[in-house]
């Protein structure tokens, strides 16, 4: 059976202020797969993540989520594309006006007709599920560490039962047990739910460990997609410099010797 | 897609088995959650068992409605079991069994006078601790200034230019434009109802001694404290919540020498110099409209203007600029390094920064006037 594509991007080009970020990118990703993308600081990740979420403007290109064109969706389409989608951001974006519990709820309050009191079991449940203590419902994001305001986040992210996970770099800013932690997290809520998982990272454990295919980035385009296998293969000298360097070795050593 | 449906019961010996079918997801949930109440009520039977083999797809709200059916089954001391569970669906179901749910009681809320009773006293309360804090604000930027003024070389002199700019040059057209407004509508007024009992040429004299003394100043000062005052404590406040405070402090700066001084030594300055210019547009607007629409010469408006004031009349506003200036300022650093971390905390002290400048600016207005009064100015 063919993989079955959730987001396809064709022939992308973005420009940032006059700048061309992203010269004719393309790139799938598949249901069920976690996909770690990464590239150079600098070198237009994120700018392809908020792309395909519909943040930022596209020069040329096509985008296609689920098997429909963002540009000819409707409002009505649209909406239903976004209910499907869940977006975690590097520092949490949570609402700081909100509880926790309060930030978990907005989406489902926003897009479900459900009753309160679900809403709040599902919310509880949504908390317990990332790891944390029910407790933290009625605390203020202000409250919470910063492992714990991207367990929230990526609670909230997951309230609607999403098909797709964005993750921009879920692991930076946490201290490796924590990192490991959550990368663990990320694959058991996958393998539960088989949601495909978009996910920006610097992080060479997490891409040892939990994904299932790398893309990527440089001078604007997808340089090599791939397996581990296929990176380490690979004559690209900066994909070389990353995946041989001396951090990228010892870090597949440990990997190997577990 | 169908919509999940729980087909009610079969009774196999004691059991009753409930067998759900269609999609437990997300979208159907609010409609599915009253079908399940309804289906479990009626069940007398001792045990149940719910068979999900059916179900098309499940995502975490079908299963937390299947795994709270059987919670609060086992709850009433009966028995309930899951069947059919399919094998791609047994970690949610782990995953979602795992949780407690328990969710501490919130803290009951007080009777209504008392709750009254404590903001009042709340309230008190911190206006004391608002003026502790502008005092002890007043006094660490006295030792910033001594400390500047033995070591003249570690004042932040481009900055303060910087800050002159902002909150003195690029005021200017704004305060002008406002201030021959009011001086303008303040003589038409006057010469509206002067004139019934014929008293027109005393607009010249309540003009010029209104504004030189109070509404000049006042006006500038309520601008400043929304224009400038605002945005000092706006930016403070972002410093604050982004850590860069904390980072100065540690690199053994001064805040106070390096982020206020400068700001409220530029507002000191600026603002005595937008009161002069104020208060000659409000002249100027008042004498055009003295001449335009009450038919009084210039000529006339200047020499009855020169006998109405004193050099005194001027002196008394000016003497009061910088005073409001340093209480504008005062109060907005104080708000901008309050900010907490959340975004609504900033926009609260922002507002609290305007409308606490702006009160004390008239309250200090006040005991200026008592001051000069008494003193015979």
């Amino acid at each position: 059976m063919a993989k079955e594509s959730v987001i396809e991007v064709r022939d992308l080009v973005v420009d940032l202020k006059g700048n061309r970020v992203l010269n004719g990118v393309n790139l799938d990703v598949y249901r069920g797969e976690i996909l770690g993308f990464v590239g150079a600081s600098g070198a237009g990740k994120s700018v392809l993540t908020r792309t395909i979420v519909g943040l930022l403007p596209k020069e040329r290109g096509r985008i296609d989520v689920f098997g429909v064109n963002l540009d000819e969706a409707g409002e009505m389409q649209r909406q239903e594309i976004e209910r499907r989608w869940g977006i975690l951001f590097q520092q949490g974006a949570l609402f700081s006006s909100l509880t926790v519990g309060e930030n978990v709820e907005f989406p489902i309050k926003e897009y479900l007709d459900v009753s309160d009191r679900l809403m709040t079991e599902i919310a509880i449940t949504k908390l317990e599920m990332v790891g944390l203590k029910p407790d933290v419902y009625r605390k203020y994001p202000s409250e919470l560490s910063g492992g714990m305001i991207k367990r929230v986040a990526l609670a909230r992210a997951l309230a609607l039962d999403p098909e797709i996970l964005f993750l921009d770099e879920p692991t930076s800013g946490l201290d490796p047990i924590s990192a490991g932690d959550f990368d663990q997290l990320i694959l058991t809520l996958q393998r539960v739910s088989s949601i495909a998982v978009f996910m920006v990272t610097h992080d060479l454990d997490s891409l040892h460990t939990i994904c299932d295919r790398i893309a990527v980035l440089g001078d604007g385009k997808i340089i090599e997609a791939g397996t581990m296998d296929t990176m380490l293969a690979s004559q690209h000298p900066w994909l070389k410099a990353y995946f041989h360097g001396v951090r990228a070795r010892s870090g597949l050593k440990a990997a190997a010797s577990n | 897609m169908t919509a999940g449906i729980l087909l009610s019961s079969q009774t196999r010996g004691d059991w009753v088995e409930l067998s759900a079918a269609g999609s437990w997801t997300a979208e159907y949930a609010g409609a599915i959650e009253p079908q399940v109440d309804a289906a479990t009520r009626d069940i007398t039977a001792r045990s149940i068992a719910i068979n999900i083999a059916r179900v098309d797809y499940l995502d975490t709200y079908g299963a937390w409605l299947i795994e709270r059916t059987i919670r609060s089954w086992k709850n009433q001391g009966r028995e309930a079991r899951l069947v059919g569970l399919r094998e791609d669906y047994r970690g949610l179901f782990e995953k979602v069994h795992s949780g407690t749910q328990t969710l501490s009681p919130p803290e009951p809320r007080p009777n209504s006078i008392i709750a009254t009773l404590e903001s009042v006293g709340r309230t008190m309360a911190a206006v004391g601790a608002d003026l502790v804090q502008l005092a002890q604000m007043l006094g660490s930027l006295l030792v910033a200034v001594k400390r500047v003024a033995l070591r003249p070389t570690t004042f932040r002199f481009t900055s303060m230019v910087h800050h002159l700019e902002r909150v003195g040059w690029r005021a200017v057209p704004i305060v002008l434009l406002i201030t021959v407004l009011i001086g303008a509508i303040l003589a038409q007024q006057g010469i509206f109802h002067f004139r019934k009992f014929g008293a027109d040429i005393y607009v010249i004299d309540m003009v010029g001694v209104l504004v030189l003394r109070e509404v000049g100043v006042l006006i500038v000062c309520i601008m400043v404290a929304g224009r400038s005052g605002s945005s000092y404590t706006a930016e403070l406040g972002a410093m604050r919540m982004r850590e860069e405070i904390d980072a100065l402090r540690t690199m053994g700066f001064d805040p106070v020498e390096v982020l206020i001084l400068p700001r409220i030594l530029a507002l000191v300055i600026a603002v005595p110099v937008l009161t002069f210019l104020g208060s000659m547009a409000a002249l100027y607007g008042g004498g055009l409209v003295s001449w335009l629409y009450g038919g009084i010469q210039p000529e006339v408006f200047l020499t009855r203007l020169r006998e109405a004031v004193t050099s005194t009349t001027f002196e008394v506003g000016m003497i009061k600029a910088p005073f409001m200036a340093l209480v504008i300022g005062l109060v907005a650093c104080v708000e901008g390094l309050q900010v907490q971390g959340s975004a609504e905390s900033l926009g609260e002290k922002t507002t609290n920064s305007v409308v606490k400048a702006i009160f004390l600016v008239i309250v200090l207005d006040g005991i200026f006037a008592m001051f000069f009064a008494s003193i015979g100015m």
